[in-house]
């Protein structure tokens, strides 16, 4: 009995394996014909789509998909259908570089976009490079190893669509000193993610620059649910402004618990805190004085942000985040350039998104720069309420 | 020579064979990149299912710490790597991974290995996690950025080499006293002690090894995969390479190389299906347990089968 179940067990395997192996070969032959035609034009999304950051990559790919079903529904790229081929890198670097090489080798791709995060898209650049195949994130923040490898030579065919944590810090720093007018500031930081480190880096340096002194710096590490002994701990100090660089599971809990203890100095951010979690997590009472670098804002008056708002939230049924707004940005970014470059060789593309000139985004609009780097504008948008009520522009440096 | 037997020239052709058809396919170009990357996959998983099996299938000491015994080969090889971009470099820094996981090993072995059963896992889940958190917190690891552009010289000649290198001498070490004297504990730590064996000697000496082989694995996967951090090394790695170690049987190191293959295969051909995969994945597992719950081979190995059946039981 038992030898037979596992016969039939192995059976069920091997049915699978086949039958499973057929349908991909089917695929590819459909993709092969699609080639010869030219009629579609295959776009790899590598992104976090389970994990621990899956919210990131869920949000970009809803934007970018948006992108894409506008402009086949407009006929696609000069009649060329975009076919994207979603893929889930699991929040794992290691996975997203086998992805990133399936896409490539495997599934013949004019472009990679994503991942969202710095650290996996990292683990894609040396497949690009090794396939000659351009990848283009709208999200990877890091200030090194992206764009410009470490012996300062710029990585050809890797772009991206944000500006760098270097200018987050920069900016919010120069805004707690102008803006606020604050003298003294006090950081409570993420230990544990690379991308609050070189916020609190550049911001420190940014604020002393400024006559400013840092009171205290207490840090915390990601899942960390009761901030109460840093908190009391600070609020001894004299202090102007909070700088909480981080992302929003931990910040909403930051705000909170410091409104509890009756801190009411304004709390600084950057895009970490751009989800709607926050505002689940420090409830509405406690997201006053809270201001963050972002993206773009919904306040913006240009009928192209309206638009697509209004778009975006006929689609999905909610208001679209930052990372939303940057997929969609990246979904038209890549269709331009192919536009531009005419054809559907990756090395053409790769020059027509190094030579992108005044690209007018929802995010802004922006020039790539030399280093494959847009020069755009950052927002600073401020919480009245938990909703977002003021929003200010501040240029490329 | 007696090394020289029928038997090993057989294996050693069968290796050789191996290599050479690969490495054919490779260089022609049917076994393209992104089935390399499959195989690479099975190379690491194979060294570090087989090392974790030493501990915890022949030994009987429940570890789940495997993955920061990994992590430091991963970063003692991409330190080095980094500063020294040639094959030298690559195989020192396997070296000084391997050597610097073992050190940790016998370290926390010695104290941590007089606990038992689930005390024993938890130390050492605990010993895993602080490994981790050292690594977040050093300058030379570049924190939680991790440290990205690693050279790869990991290829299938090295994976080869290591592969074989590991099977082959976990395997003799099983074979020997030593090993007999690890079975021993296994099946019964108060019965082995009272025949004379060190049972706390033995026990250091298997995650020692175990440690040794799971640093150069951590390091190939870092010279492989051009990027690493903390986080990759977390719980869920131990409990996966557990996961192939379990699935091919405790005690099985030839279970544990159909395993590791069967998952990695299984993995790559479920990279297509992105919703429903890890489902299915989870799923075949629930069922493989379920059937075989001692594992694809128990504690057979695949020379075994070819046995005569009037064979004695195999006290392995």
């Amino acid at each position: 009995m038992k030898k037979i179940l596992v016969l039939l067990f192995t059976l069920v395997c091997v049915v699978g394996l086949v039958t499973g192996c057929g349908g991909g070969a089917a695929n590819e032959n459909e993709n092969d014909n699609g080639d010869v035609a030219a009629t579609e034009v295959k776009i790899g999304i590598n992104y976090e789509l389970t994990g621990n950051v899956a919210s990131y990559g869920e949000s970009s790919v809803k934007g970018i998909m948006m992108a894409f079903d506008e402009i086949n529904a407009a006929g696609g790229i000069d009649g060329m259908k975009i076919v994207p081929i979603k893929v889930d890198n699991k929040s794992d670097p290691a996975e997203a570089t086998s992805l990133a090489t399936r896409l490539m080798t495997q599934e013949d791709v004019v472009a990679c976009l994503g991942p969202a995060t710095s650290g996996n898209y990292m683990a894609t650049i040396p497949v690009a490079m090794g396939n000659e195949i351009p990848i283009i994130s709208a999200s990877a923040t890091a200030d090194e190893g992206v764009t410009v490898d470490k012996k300062g030579n710029v990585n050809e065919y890797v772009f991206r669509l944000c500006y760098n944590d270097t200018f987050q810090g920069v900016t919010m720093a120069n805004f707690a000193a102008n803006n606020l007018s604050a003298k003294n500031a006090v950081i409570i930081q993420d230990k544990s993610s690379d991308y609050a480190e070189g916020l609190a880096k550049n911001f420190i340096s940014t604020f002393e620059g400024t006559g400013g002194t840092i009171v205290v710096q207490e840090g915390y590490v990601a899942k960390d649910k009761d901030f109460n002994a840093i908190l009391t701990k600070i609020k001894g100090e004299e202090f102007d402004v909070i700088f909480l660089p981080g992302y929003y599971q931990e910040a909403g809990l930051v705000i909170k618990q410091a409104r509890d203890l009756g801190i009411t100095a304004p709390v600084l951010g950057a895009d970490g805190f751009d989800s709607p979690v926050l505002l689940e997590l420090a409830g509405a009472d406690a997201l006053n004085d809270v201001y963050f670098s972002n993206h773009y804002s919904s306040l913006d008056k240009d009928p192209k942000v309206q638009d697509f708002i209004a778009a975006y939230t006929e689609k999905y049924g909610v208001e679209p985040n930052a990372f939303n707004a940057l997929g969609y940005d990246l979904g038209n970014y890549i269709a331009d350039a192919i536009k531009r470059a005419g054809s559907t060789d990756p090395i053409a593309v790769k020059d027509a998104l190094a030579g992108t000139e005044n690209f007018v985004g929802v995010t802004g609009s922006f020039s790539m720069g030399a280093d494959h780097n847009p020069v755009k504008s950052i927002v600073v948008i401020g919480l009245k309420d938990g909703v977002q009520s003021t929003s200010v522009k501040v240029g490329p440096k | 020579m007696k090394a020289l037997t029928k038997k090993n020239l057989l294996i050693l052709g069968a290796i050789l064979l191996t290599f050479t058809v690969v490495q054919g396919l490779i260089s022609v170009g049917i076994i393209n990149k992104f089935y390399e990357i499959t195989i690479a996959m099975i190379c690491i998983n194979i060294i570090l299912a087989v090392s974790l099996n030493l501990v915890t299938g022949f030994t009987g000491q429940f570890s789940l710490g495997h993955a920061g015994f990994m992590s430091i080969g991963a970063y003692f090889g991409a330190v080095i790597n980094l500063q020294m971009e040639s094959t030298g470099g690559f195989l020192l820094g396997i070296f000084a991974g391997a050597l610097a996981a073992t050190l940790v090993g016998i370290l926390i072995g010695i104290p941590t290995l007089r606990l038992k059963g689930d005390y024993l896992a938890i130390a050492t889940l605990g010993m895993a996690e602080i490994i981790r958190v050292v690594f977040l917190n050093l300058d030379i690891t570049n924190g939680a950025a991790g440290l990205s552009g690693i050279p790869r010289y990991t290829n299938w000649l090295w994976l080869c080499f290591f592969t074989v290198a590991t099977v082959l001498l976990i395997n003799n070490f099983i074979k020997s006293s030593y090993g007999r004297a690890c079975i021993s504990i296994r099946e019964d730590e108060i019965a082995a002690e009272s025949m004379g064996i060190n049972t706390t000697k033995y026990k250091v000496m298997a995650f020692a090894i175990g440690a040794f082989f799971a640093g150069i694995a951590g390091a190939l996967h870092s010279s492989y995969f051009y990027f690493i951090r903390p986080d990759i090394f977390g719980f869920l790695k131990s409990i996966d390479i557990l996961i192939i170690v379990v699935l091919g049987g405790m005690g099985s190191i030839t279970g544990s190389i159909l395993a590791a293959i069967l998952l990695a295969v299984l993995t790559t051909y479920l990279q297509a299906f992105t919703a429903v995969r890890m489902i299915i994945y989870a799923l075949l597992l629930v069922v493989i347990m379920i059937f075989r719950p001692q594992g694809i081979m128990g504690t057979k190995e695949i020379s075994d089968l070819f046995k005569s059946k009037k064979k004695d039981e195999r006290i392995g």
